[in-house]
Parts: C-alpha cells; sequence; structure tokens
C-alpha cells in the first residue's frame, strides 16, 4: 500500500479553488519531485501533504503505518532564524518534539537520535555552534538532521536548495539521494527541473496541465518537453 | 552601607525586594520568545492597555485593581494576537491602535471621572511606576510570588514547545505541535506579567522589564538555554542593583531599574563586540 494517496483532489484556501483533478501517489522507497511555476499550487499542496490544510474535494489518505505527523518536514528558512541564538544541538533535538506528546523534557533515545542523525549529515562537529554562525549549506544540513529526527520514512524538502551556491547545491542532492538510497521516501518540491529529472524517480507538474508519472514518462510527455525546453533547455 | 541594611529592616522594604526580584525574573522569562518572535510590541500595546483598565477600575471604584485589569488586559492579549495573523489590519498597526487608543481613553476616564485633587500625580504613577511599590502588604506579595511560581512551572514545563514554537512555527505545525494554542498561552501570560510589573515599573515601563535582559544576553550567548538563563540572571541582578540605587539615592523605582537595564546593555554589547560575538 502506498504512503499517500491522492485520488481527484481539490485544493484551495478561504473557499478559492486553485487546483483541482490532482491524482498521485507516493510509495515507499520513491523521490517524487514537485515543479511547476510559482502560483501553480506548490505549497498549497505541501500544506495538505502535512496535514494543516484539508482538501476542499477529493480523497486523500496516509497509508502504510505513516502517520501525518510522521513526515519530516525542511522548511525553507523564516527571516526569524537569521539571527536566532539557538546551538546546532538544540535544534536537531526539537525535530524529537513530534513523538513527545506532552511529555516536558527529552529523554536518552531523543539524545541517541539527534547524535546519530548530526553524524549522518556531517555536523556533529558544530553541536555547539551557532545556527546564526553556519554557512547556508551547513544551515540547511542542521535542518535536514532535525526533519530526520521527525521521521524515519518519508522527508517533505520546500526548494532545499534555494540561495545555495551550486558547489554546495550538488552536496545537497547528493545527500538526499544517499537518504533516498537508504530507504527515505523523499517529496521535494522544486523549481530546479534539471536536478528533478536527473534525481528523482517520479515527477509531479502542476499548473496549467496536471502530470504525474515517472520520470522517464515525464521526458517523453508533452508537458514534460515542453517545460523542459523551457526551463532547462534540454 | 549600614543605612541600606537599616532600610532591610522595614517589612515593607523587604516585601518590595522580593516582588520586585520576582517580577524581574518572570519578565525575562518570556523576554526571549517575545523577543526573537518579533513580539516585543505587543508587550507595550498590552502595557497601555493595562493604563486604560486601569483608569476604568479607579472610575469604577473596583477594591483591588487587579480582578479587572487582569482580564481585560488579557483579552486584549488574545485579541492583538489574532490581529497579528489577520491580513487587514498589520499586526504592528493593530498593537499601535490598541495601545493609544487605551492610553487616551484611560486619560480622558480619570480627568472626566475621577474626584482626586492630585490627577496628574495619579497618572503618572501609574505610567512610571508608584512608590506604591513600598505600600505592599503581605497578601499582595503573596499574590506576586504564587502568579511567578505560575510562570516559572509553565516555562520549565513548555521548554522545549516554548523553543520550537518560536524557531520555526511551520516545523513545529508539521510535527503536530498546537501552535496557534502555545501562542495565545504566551500572550496570555505575557498579559498576567505585565499587570503584575505594572506595580513595579509602571506601565511605560514594563517593556523595557521585558526586552532589555533578553537583548542583553543575546549579545553575549548563542544558544538558547544559555540566553534564556543569562538574561533571568541579569534581570533579577539589575531589579536588584536598581532598587537599591533607588533607595539610596531616592531615586524613582522603575527608572532607576530601567536605566540599570539599559546600562548592562550597553556594557553587553561593549563586551559582545570585544569577543567578536555581535
Amino acid at each position: 500500500m502506498a504512503y499517500i494517496t491522492a485520488n481527484e483532489l481539490v485544493l484551495g484556501y478561504d473557499g478559492k479553488e486553485i487546483l483541482e483533478g490532482l491524482s498521485f501517489e507516493v510509495n515507499p522507497g520513491d523521490y517524487l519531485c514537485i515543479v511547476g511555476e510559482n502560483g501553480s499550487g506548490k505549497s498549497t499542496l505541501m500544506k495538505t501533504l502535512l496535514g494543516l490544510n484539508n482538501p476542499m474535494g477529493g480523497k486523500f489518505e496516509w497509508g502504510d503505518g505513516l502517520k501525518k505527523t510522521q513526515i519530516g518536514y525542511l522548511p525553507q528558512q523564516t527571516i526569524v532564524q537569521r539571527d536566532f541564538p539557538a546551538s546546532v544541538g538544540e535544534i536537531v533535538l526539537s525535530g524529537c518534539q513530534g513523538r513527545m506528546g506532552l511529555r516536558p523534557f527529552y529523554s536518552k533515545s531523543d539524545r541517541a537520535l539527534a547524535d546519530k542523525n548530526m553524524e549522518l549529515m556531517e555536523i556533529k562537529e558544530f553541536e555547539k555552534n551557532c545556527y546564526r554562525e553556519l554557512s547556508g549549506g551547513q544551515q540547511q544540513r542542521v535542518l535536514l538532521a532535525r526533519a530526520l529526527c521527525a521521521t524515519e520514512k518519508v522527508l517533505l524538502l520546500d526548494e532545499p536548495v534555494s540561495g545555495l551556491d551550486p558547489k554546495v547545491t550538488a552536496g545537497m542532492y547528493d545527500l538526499i539521494e544517499k537518504l533516498n538510497k537508504s530507504g527515505i521516501t523523499i517529496i521535494m518540491i522544486s523549481h530546479d527541473i534539471i536536478a528533478a529529472v536527473k534525481y528523482a524517480t517520479h515527477i509531479l507538474h502542476l499548473g496549467g496541465e496536471i502530470y504525474f508519472g515517472t520520470k522517464e514518462e515525464y521526458i517523453a510527455s508533452s508537458v514534460g518537453k515542453r517545460f523542459l525546453s523551457l526551463e532547462g533547455g534540454m | 552601607m549600614a543605612d541600606l541594611l537599616n532600610y532591610f529592616s522595614y517589612p515593607f522594604v523587604k516585601y518590595a525586594f522580593i516582588t520586585g526580584i520576582l517580577i524581574a525574573l518572570c519578565a525575562s522569562l518570556l523576554g526571549v520568545t517575545l523577543v526573537l518572535k518579533r513580539f516585543s510590541f505587543i508587550g507595550d500595546g498590552l502595557s497601555h492597555v493595562a493604563f486604560g483598565a486601569m483608569a476604568v477600575a479607579a472610575v469604577l471604584k473596583v477594591s483591588n485593581f487587579t480582578y479587572l485589569v487582569l482580564p481585560i488586559t488579557m483579552l486584549c492579549a488574545v485579541l492583538l494576537l489574532r490581529a497579528g495573523q489577520n491580513t487587514k489590519i498589520k499586526g504592528d498597526a493593530a498593537v499601535a491602535m490598541i495601545s493609544v487608543g487605551a492610553l487616551a481613553f484611560g486619560y480622558l476616564l480619570l480627568n472626566i471621572f475621577a474626584k482626586s485633587s492630585n490627577l496628574s500625580g495619579d497618572v503618572c504613577s501609574t505610567l512610571f511606576g508608584s512608590p506604591s511599590i513600598l505600600t505592599l502588604k503581605e497578601n499582595e506579595v503573596w499574590f506576586c510570588a504564587g502568579l511567578s511560581v505560575f510562570v516559572v512551572v509553565f516555562f520549565l514545563f513548555f521548554y522545549h514547545k516554548i523553543f520550537d514554537v518560536t524557531f520555526d512555527e511551520n516545523f513545529a505545525r508539521s510535527c503536530g505541535i498546537k501552535v496557534d494554542a502555545y501562542n495565545l498561552l504566551i500572550a496570555v501570560i505575557t498579559a498576567i506579567i505585565i499587570v503584575v510589573a505594572m506595580n513595579l515599573v509602571g506601565s511605560l515601563l514594563i517593556s523595557a522589564l521585558i526586552i532589555f535582559p533578553a537583548l542583553s544576553a543575546m549579545r553575549l550567548f548563542k544558544s538558547f538555554k544559555a540566553v534564556t538563563i543569562c538574561s533571568v540572571v541579569i534581570s533579577v541582578i539589575c531589579a536588584a542593583a536598581g532598587m537599591l540605587i533607588s533607595i539610596g539615592c531616592s531615586t524613582p523605582v522603575g527608572a532607576t531599574i530601567v536605566a540599570t537595564d539599559v546600562v548592562v546593555f550597553a556594557m553587553c554589547v561593549l563586551i559582545g563586540k570585544l569577543c567578536g560575538r555581535s
């Protein structure tokens, strides 16, 4: 059974429809890229995936033992975070919040999980450092480690490489690919269509025509061809 | 020095001292969160609301002001927070509206209805802190101590949640944390602190008590925990020092405490610069 199944979904907010007829599914091990122009409903879909926004119509389900609070989310950075006094360790540990309920303090296993993920993201050496003093790529890895603390199954990444330079971007994509190979399902919202067709297994294209299929099908489709020639010059 | 010690033999000085330190502790605890969440202005707005409510209480001749002022201020805290999320009137404009409105109506009411012969004196002491901190009764000290314990326990119990909600609301939401409920709780507790702290420094100066220790600590430390602890320490020391100075030099209590806070902030900025931590 799929982790996430959407059938003829209608999305919108404040009573205004912005997307309809959206059907797709996310299976364990997938690497799904959601692409589309600004305003095509990517962020609304993302809120739906996180369970923060109820669809206006259609069917949306989490399955295969996945609860909606078990999706590890990598949000875009906010202005507040730029001058926030917090150590890397504190931030990564806060990814364990979801499983805490009303328990006020972190347990040993929470701390062990945070340690493990910091090592995985190669940021253990910065544990005591201040978040705001790290480089953009390091900050993304901190937030990725935090997201990993929240999930063992699905990561939802919102524009994970925006604002990063090309070399760091490539490193970030490699890291995400490594996570995917280790069995974590990836859902990524991205502007970067070239990287999407390079790394993803499935593509969901929003805006104008909605298209969902494997990467190979997408490249061969008329929507894909048009978008690729427009954005990537392929 | 002997003079100062002599002062402490009076119970009212002792009461004032205990209360002042407890208030400073509570105000600085939430200060870090309020500053980082860009809520500093809500504290300011609420203090003006508290002034307006105080005027209403005076006109209605309510025996204990707190009973009326506290609920009104809490209600406004909720309203202001809602306004912050509303797109029609932006958060800062809503705060400005409510705060000056409350000030104007408060002063108007006092002018029209109050029978007191020393009106400007009354107003001045509400705005800048009255000498009333020295006339606290034992039960008022207990009330203040109770509220402080409540605030501290709340903060300790929800420390990690508060961190999460402050650092990244979106992520917290995705983990299933009730972000709006926590924001509401933070605003309500801010209201409580403001009402209690009005006795100490007056309504115009109360936001200084909330934001200065936090800002000072942020110059010096890099982790949330260290900043929080440091801001509490700074706040308590400043309150104690401010009260001692004001007793010694017979200066107004509230203004002296805030002035001490400002001086310490300047020192922290300097130390931060020197250590290259800013």
